[in-house]
């Protein structure tokens, strides 16, 4: 693959889960959390639907840094530390984009965003690749 | 009001969970993985693995369920109706593969309030049957209005 350098953008990742795909991811995970798969009981806590899981989106943040950056190699991810600032909505296109900001040693630091149009629901994200 | 930081430093028993080749091929698809490594053991095999190898945030899987207990403890005492999960981080040691048997130990690292919110940090350590390391995980919880 590709030599990668500080400051390219890594291969976008874009997804636009279903309506049932916190179903599934609930029963994947184990995380049944109401929040994620019951709009009344969503609504009944102030949230205007029901939202995506946040490790749900991190999962695609793992998925873009491994694909993008590791040739898809599950052992190339080393890190992946992430801070959920935003709900994800099921049914809306999610956007990971990543730059790198760094690359020594054989590993490539990764600066990865999480978005559904201006709602960056997972930013800060930095993930270390081994190249 | 001031935050009650007594569970700093505690640690909650182990939880152990046996990882299996369709489990993981189920975590891959709703990621939208297609990587064969995740399905085939041959695939697996070819490309070094012991057998069918998890993607990384397949940890979630094995190591939050040590996590239950401490987020659940009184003495921890977090008030669940005003918490949003804040942060994460995962460092990854051995892959994870079919057949493994991951033992996961919880830990309270930090208590504390900023901002007016509660922050309470845990961490997690998997380990597998060769006693390797597969996965620490730090987990960020947020709390509104402390």
């Amino acid at each position: 693959m590709a030599e990668l350098s500080a400051g390219e953008q890594i291969a976008e990742l874009r997804v636009t889960p279903d309506k049932y795909l916190p179903h599934r991811y609930a029963g994947a995970s184990g995380d049944f959390n109401p929040i994620h798969i019951d709009p009344e009981f969503a609504k009944a806590v102030g949230l205007p639907n029901t939202i995506l899981h946040g490790l749900y989106m991190m999962g695609l943040v793992a998925r873009a840094s491994a694909e993008g950056a590791g040739g898809g190699d599950p052992r190339s991810l080393k890190r992946l530390s992430v801070q959920f600032r935003g709900m994800g909505a099921p049914e809306t296109e999610i956007v990971v984009t990543g730059t790198v900001k760094s690359v020594e040693g054989g590993r490539a630091v990764i600066d990865v965003v999480a978005a559904q149009g201006d709602n960056q629901t997972i930013r800060n994200a930095e993930a270390e690749v081994a190249l | 009001m001031t935050l009650k930081t007594d569970a700093v430093g505690k640690e909650w028993p182990a939880t152990t969970y046996e990882v299996g080749k369709e489990k993981i091929g189920e975590y891959a698809r709703v990621i939208g993985i297609e990587n064969p490594v995740h399905f085939d053991r041959e695939a697996a095999k070819a490309a070094g693995y012991r057998d069918v190898v998890a993607p990384p945030m397949f940890c979630v899987v094995y190591s939050a369920p040590a996590l239950g207990p401490a987020m659940f403890d009184p003495e921890v005492a977090m008030n669940f109706a005003a918490m949003v999960h804040g942060g994460q981080e995962f460092v990854w040691g051995e892959p994870a593969c079919s057949g493994d048997e991951i033992t996961t130990g919880a830990k309270c690292l930090q208590i504390f309030e900023k901002d007016g919110k509660g922050f309470y940090v845990f961490e997690t350590v998997s380990t597998n049957q060769d006693g390797a390391e597969v996965v620490r995980g730090t987990w960020t919880n947020i709390v509104r209005g402390v």
